[in-house]
């Protein structure tokens, strides 16, 4: 959708010339996040502007949907494609809706089509219409401004959408909850977004693809998993941090690191059936559920080992659960808030669904390292 | 030459000449009024323009500064030969003239700093969802300069108010009759009255001036003092 071919831009300064894109080739797929990340300075705001032509480049080709930018009229270009700033620059003079319907308006569609756009799209991104379309941008919280700042950037429905430290500006609080809206709007509207940022957190929660920028110089393009898991130089080690492996928590799912098919026994099952099935799994506990298939707690094969009886009487109860849409982070967390080595996983419904243990996360985590590397690490 | 007991001959002048101060302040208000008004036409286009050369934005402000030094009677004065040319020497045309001159520098410089101030953001914001440079000029920049220009406007119909009452020297009318006659008659009833009328009409059009600035503000930017009435529906309780 978006591909970069050797873009550079240098800029002539008393102090001679300065090269803020040196020769970027990139290409991101349609529908993807790439987030641009780096130090400040390093190039990636201007190779963002290179596209929507704010700032004209020096050599090298952008290609949007595999047409060349070039062709087209700067203005007429930037209609097209959704922009999104960190100072968010609502016109103040302008109600929420006279602000979302800018572009619109520009493309000259009909006031009546634009209005209802607008409705739509604050409705999507959790503004009441009824209360929101005619307040003034000083009406509004910081985190209300930036989710209008998208809307505006949203309303002609254009494919590629630009952010340029977007929520950078919004207390940590509330920018969790926007980037978390925003990657629930964006699994529905696919558009294909750059969005450039110099947090690491924030760049392995929305990326599909990181692009890591050092003076001027594409680092390193990959998976933000990659990115983690095989730094391609000590600056990229360094940047995102010596926790590295622990931000990769982040990327994995408990479904991907439980065990399914665990063994589970019902509430009234006798101790001795406990038993057997645990010696058949080689496990040393079970989890025991209950008649809708729910965690109830769990039986200790050496506590219970000369006792009989249904095990629902032996059970010990379960310290904590994790859902399996949760990230590794979260059950990582429980795991050590709670000081076990193992958790009951539960499905949306709440029915058990296997466990996860210290061990398998550690095991997954460390399978990249053991295999073949793409690239090594310095 | 002031007595006491002055005051009551001067409040009989003025009951007794209400007509003729009307009339006068009707000249003095067509002349600041006909003159700040092609101000605005010129003051604000060039203000602008100038926002795009800094160079260019120097010297016309010094231009406009310069001009503004120049004593309004010297003013007048040169003015008499140039413009007896096509028969206008004295009277209306340079009072108009003349105070066209002097509004342009509170004019040109404040739409020139409202319009250069512009919240960087905003421009980039505007420019990067593809407006060109007139669409930000008359969506963005212009609505939110306007209490700036309108503060420039006030300053020059306040100033030029006072610069006006000269203008009867060159035949123009307006307030300045009553103070130059009281002058050349030493009759401080005129003298007063004139100064009287003067100063209050320019705090009057100051303050129409002011509703005005505040009327023309876009909602979003006004402040919320100046309620003179509640806009909008009441909020239920």
């Amino acid at each position: 959708m978006i591909k970069l071919d050797k873009l550079t831009k240098a800029f002539e300064t008393p102090a001679g010339t300065v090269i803020a894109a040196d020769s970027i080739n990139m290409d991101v797929g349609d529908g993807e996040i790439c987030v641009l990340l780096g130090p400040s300075g390093c190039g990636k705001t201007t190779t963002l502007k290179m596209i929507n032509r704010l700032v004209e480049p020096t050599s090298g080709k952008i290609y949007l949907n595999g047409k060349d930018t070039d062709r087209y009229d700067p203005v007429e270009l930037r209609r097209t494609i959704g922009y999104v700033i960190q100072q968010i620059g609502l016109f103040p003079n302008m109600t929420v809706e006279e602000n979302v319907c800018v572009v619109p308006k520009l493309l000259g569609w009909d006031p009546g089509k634009a209005r209802a756009r607008a409705s739509e799209l604050l409705a999507t991104i959790n503004l009441d219409p009824a209360i929101f379309l005619k307040r003034y941008p000083k009406e509004l919280s910081g985190g209300q401004q930036q989710r209008v700042g998208v809307a505006r950037a949203l309303a002609a429905d254009p494919p590629v959408l630009l952010m340029d430290e977007p929520f950078g500006a919004i207390d940590p609080i509330n920018r969790e909850v926007i980037q978390d809206e925003f990657l629930k709007m964006h699994r529905r509207l696919r558009k294909t977004v750059m969005f450039v940022s110099h947090d690491i957190d924030e760049a392995v929660k929305m990326a599909d693809k990181i692009a890591i920028f050092r003076a001027g110089k594409l680092e390193q393009f990959d998976s933000p998993d990659n990115i983690l898991a095989h730094p391609a130089s000590r600056f990229i080690a360094e940047f995102v941090g010596t926790d590295r492996t622990l931000k990769r928590l982040r990327l994995v799912k408990v479904g991907a690191a439980m065990l399914a098919n665990a063994p589970r026994i019902g509430l009234g099952e006798p101790v001795a059936q406990a038993l057997a099935m645990m010696d058949d799994h080689g496990q040393e506990f079970m989890v025991i559920v209950d008649a809708a298939g729910r965690p109830h707690g769990y039986v200790d094969a050496d506590t219970v080992r000369d006792r009989s009886g249904p095990v629902g009487e032996h059970g010990l109860p379960l310290p904590a659960t994790v859902r399996v849409e949760e990230d590794l982070r979260a059950a990582v967390s429980t795991m050590f808030m709670h000081d076990v080595r193992w958790l009951a996983c539960v499905d949306r419904d709440g029915a058990f669904a296997g466990f996860v243990t210290q061990r398998g996360i550690t095991r997954l985590l460390g399978e990249t390292y053991r295999g073949p590397t793409p690239r090594p690490a310095e | 030459m002031i007595r006491p007991g002055d005051s009551m001959e001067t409040l009989a002048f003025i009951l007794h000449n209400l007509p003729a101060i009307g009339q006068r302040t009707l000249e003095h208000v067509s002349i600041v009024g006909v003159a700040v008004s092609l101000a605005v036409l010129t003051g604000v286009p060039i203000g602008i323009a100038i926002t795009q050369n800094k160079r260019a934005a120097d010297i016309v402000l010094y231009v406009a500064a310069m001009i503004m030094t120049i004593p309004s009677i010297a003013l007048f004065g040169l003015m008499i030969p140039v413009l007896s040319l096509i028969g206008q020497g004295i009277g209306y045309l340079p009072a108009v003239i003349a105070v066209l001159l002097y509004s342009q520098l509170p004019i040109i410089r404040n739409t020139y700093t409202a319009i250069s101030n512009v919240d960087p953001a905003l421009r980039e914001a505007a420019r990067g969802m593809g407006m060109s440079a007139i669409d930000r000029l008359r969506q963005v920049e212009l609505p939110l300069a306007v209490p700036v220009i309108m503060a420039g406007v006030r300053i020059a119909v306040v100033i030029n108010i006072g610069i006006t009452a000269i203008a009867t020297y060159i035949g123009a009318g307006g307030l300045g009759a009553f103070i130059s006659r009281g002058i050349s008659q030493t009759d401080s009833r005129q003298l007063v009255t004139g100064a009287l009328a003067v100063s209050l009409l320019a705090i009057v059009a100051d303050y129409l001036l002011l509703w005005l600035q505040y009327r023309l503000t876009p909602v979003g930017i006004r402040p919320a003092r100046w309620h003179l009435r509640r806009v909008g529906p009441k909020v239920a309780a």
